[in-house]
């Protein structure tokens, strides 16, 4: 019984969830909002249940000095800062206030340049990951090497300024052949492959959704 | 003398032009005709779409009509101008969102001049806006999703009735025993990334079950099993799940709910806690299952740089390169959703993937008729693709 509830809840939900799709009236419109307008207040208690989990792990690993504990203290004070700043931005504003002025300072100062960092290394893993992918040992590898190639030459402007100086002055042959190639591989092999797997991932999720209506795959709801 | 003659003539100048103006340069527009009001079809019953035939003196000659304002009137009010500003020179429709659940209105079409004078249209008859109960433009992906259905319900009682089915193998996923017995041997642990979806995206759902599959081959070895997660929903589950396959492997001893934690819902703080741990604890086998954006390259080379195993699978396709370049396997398409029905050998799930390729190979064959027959010009299989909502 305890997992027949949630397995009928969840199949009778999504079979309304599907109809409701292909159903314009308000009716049906208002019925999506308030299951929306569930889910988040279903988040906003997962929430407590996660930052929970989040200070527990981390006092535990204080309190008992286990590896890298000093990481710890970071995590726990990020925790206790944030909203202590926030609170003391709504207390000298005598109402609740989102962008006060502590709360934007650590913020635009501690948060905002760590997070770019962490998103710029994204530019030097490109490179590393790219020097492995295009060593030409296979001859799936050497297509993907003269791909990448032809794409880099597309989209740097020497690239054409070179093709228009030197071969491109053949008659048989057009100006901007870099742009042309490459916009070539994009659209036609690149979108083909694309939209195989699209295809693939469409057909997959729908069945998926299918065996989790007819309650078949209860991964959902934890084993 | 003179002065009477003069004054006659200015009288007469003045009845001519002023007799001239009324005929022959009169400033008014001619109105914009065909004027239709109508319930918009399809949708919830707020709006009434409006369609006329433009003025004849749409763009063009000393009259030019430069766009045309829309009224409405209610049954005890006057005409009022719904149109925020005037809809430029050539417009012909105007979709009336202010509708719902209001009276019959009744519109008119007014053209306005560049000199600023106006003439309106016959007003149309009174119309009401009216929810619709379906959307009669899904049609077709309604018929295909009944078909889909059908053809899986009839597989499922295929695989009931106890034929075996055949599934190609799929190489990512014969790894993940592999990977984890690579662990085991090392005695490091491993990582299971679930991504930043939440629980309602299908690829965080199939990245959950191959978590169950995980955490069945390390119970059964007695591995650590790690799963950061960005998300507390997720969290929630996969504590869950790892606990039902401890228990079900005869060892609930060796479940601790600190194995699956929440770290931070923002994405690069996320990633920046991630690639932390993976560089310090060096785990033997990552699995990046679910959905991921462009944290997949910075979690998967981190995983390379401390020689982990990595078995990645994601719903995304723009992710895909960057997990086949940086990891050793990589789940693509449907395989991530078939994870579930070809790791527990399932037979009625194994009969959805069977459904699941059938329909596959009927939208090859038409995309393939479909694209021959275009060549001639004959066009109705691809009509049935086109997006028409």
């Amino acid at each position: 019984m305890r997992r027949q509830i949630p397995i009928w809840i969840c199949g009778v939900l999504g079979l309304l969830l599907v109809i409701q799709f292909f159903v314009p009236h308000q009716i049906s419109e208002d019925f999506l909002d308030k299951s929306n307008d569930w889910f988040r207040i279903l988040m906003v208690f997962a929430f407590v249940i996660g930052i929970g989990s989040l200070i527990r792990l981390h006092t535990r690993r204080i309190s008992r000095r286990g590896e890298n504990w000093r990481y710890s203290i970071v995590v726990i004070a990020g925790i206790v800062i944030m909203p202590l700043v926030a609170l003391i931005d709504s207390i000298s504003a005598r109402e609740f206030v989102t962008n006060g002025m502590w709360f934007e300072w650590f913020y635009f100062n501690f948060y905002v340049p760590l997070d770019a960092t962490m998103f710029s290394l994204l530019a030097f893993f490109i490179a590393s990951a790219a020097y492995r992918a295009f060593r030409t040992r296979t001859l799936d590898a050497t297509l993907l090497l003269l791909a990448g190639i032809a794409l880099m030459i597309s989209n740097a402007p020497f690239g054409n300024i070179f093709w228009d100086a030197t071969l491109g002055k053949l008659p048989f042959l057009p100006n901007g052949f870099p742009t042309i190639l490459g916009d070539w591989i994009l659209v036609v092999p690149g979108m083909a492959a694309k939209r195989a797997i699209l295809i693939g991932l469409a057909l997959g999720a729908i069945s998926q959704s299918l065996r989790i209506l007819l309650g078949l795959d209860r991964a959902w709801m934890g084993g | 003398m003179k002065i009477e003659k003069m004054l006659q003539r200015i009288v007469v100048y003045a009845l001519m032009l002023s007799l001239g103006g009324s005929i022959g340069f009169s400033q008014q527009p001619a109105p914009p005709t065909n004027v239709n009001a109508f319930d918009t079809p399809n949708d919830n019953g707020a709006s009434v779409t409006i369609t006329w035939n433009k003025s004849a003196d749409d763009g063009v000659g000393a009259k030019t009509v430069i766009g045309y304002n829309v009224l409405r009137k209610s049954p005890d009010a006057e005409f009022e101008v719904i149109t925020e500003s005037p809809l430029k020179a050539g417009a012909t429709r105007y979709v009336d969102q202010g509708a719902k659940g209001g009276p019959a209105y009744t519109y008119i079409v007014r053209a306005i001049t560049a000199s600023g004078s106006t003439v309106d249209s016959v007003a149309t008859a009174p119309v009401k806006a009216v929810g619709n109960w379906y959307h009669t433009k899904k049609t077709t992906l309604l018929v295909a999703i009944l078909f889909f259905s059908g053809v899986t319900l009839v597989f499922i009682q295929i695989s009931r009735g106890g034929k075996k089915l055949f599934i190609r193998k799929i190489a990512g996923l014969d790894a993940v025993e592999e990977a984890v017995g690579r662990a085991t041997e090392m005695g490091r642990p491993i990582f299971f990334v679930p991504g930043i979806g939440q629980l309602d995206s299908p690829g965080t759902i199939a990245g959950i079950n191959i978590f169950e599959a995980v955490a069945g081959y390390a119970a059964a070895d007695q591995t650590k099993l790690k799963a950061p997660c960005a998300d507390p929903i997720v969290m929630n589950v996969m504590q869950n799940s790892l606990k039902e396959v401890y228990q079900a492997a005869g060892r609930p001893d060796l479940f601790q709910s600190d194995d699956v934690y929440f770290v931070n819902d923002r994405q690069f703080s996320y990633v920046a806690a991630v690639d932390g741990m993976i560089t310090r604890e060096k785990p033997a086998a990552i699995f990046l299952q679910g959905v991921f954006y462009a944290e997949s390259l910075i979690l998967s080379e981190v995983g390379n740089s401390v020689g982990a195993i990595q078995i990645a699978g994601t719903n995304q396709d723009t992710q895909l390169p960057f997990f086949i370049t940086a990891c050793d396997y990589t789940l693509l398409g449907e395989e991530l959703y078939a994870a579930s029905a070809y790791i527990k050998g399932d037979p009625l799930q194994i009969g959805t993937l069977k459904a699941q390729d059938l329909v596959k190979l009927i939208l090859f064959v038409l995309m393939f008729a479909g694209t021959i027959l275009a060549l001639f010009d004959i066009n109705w299989i691809l009509s049935i693709f086109e997006r028409k909502w």
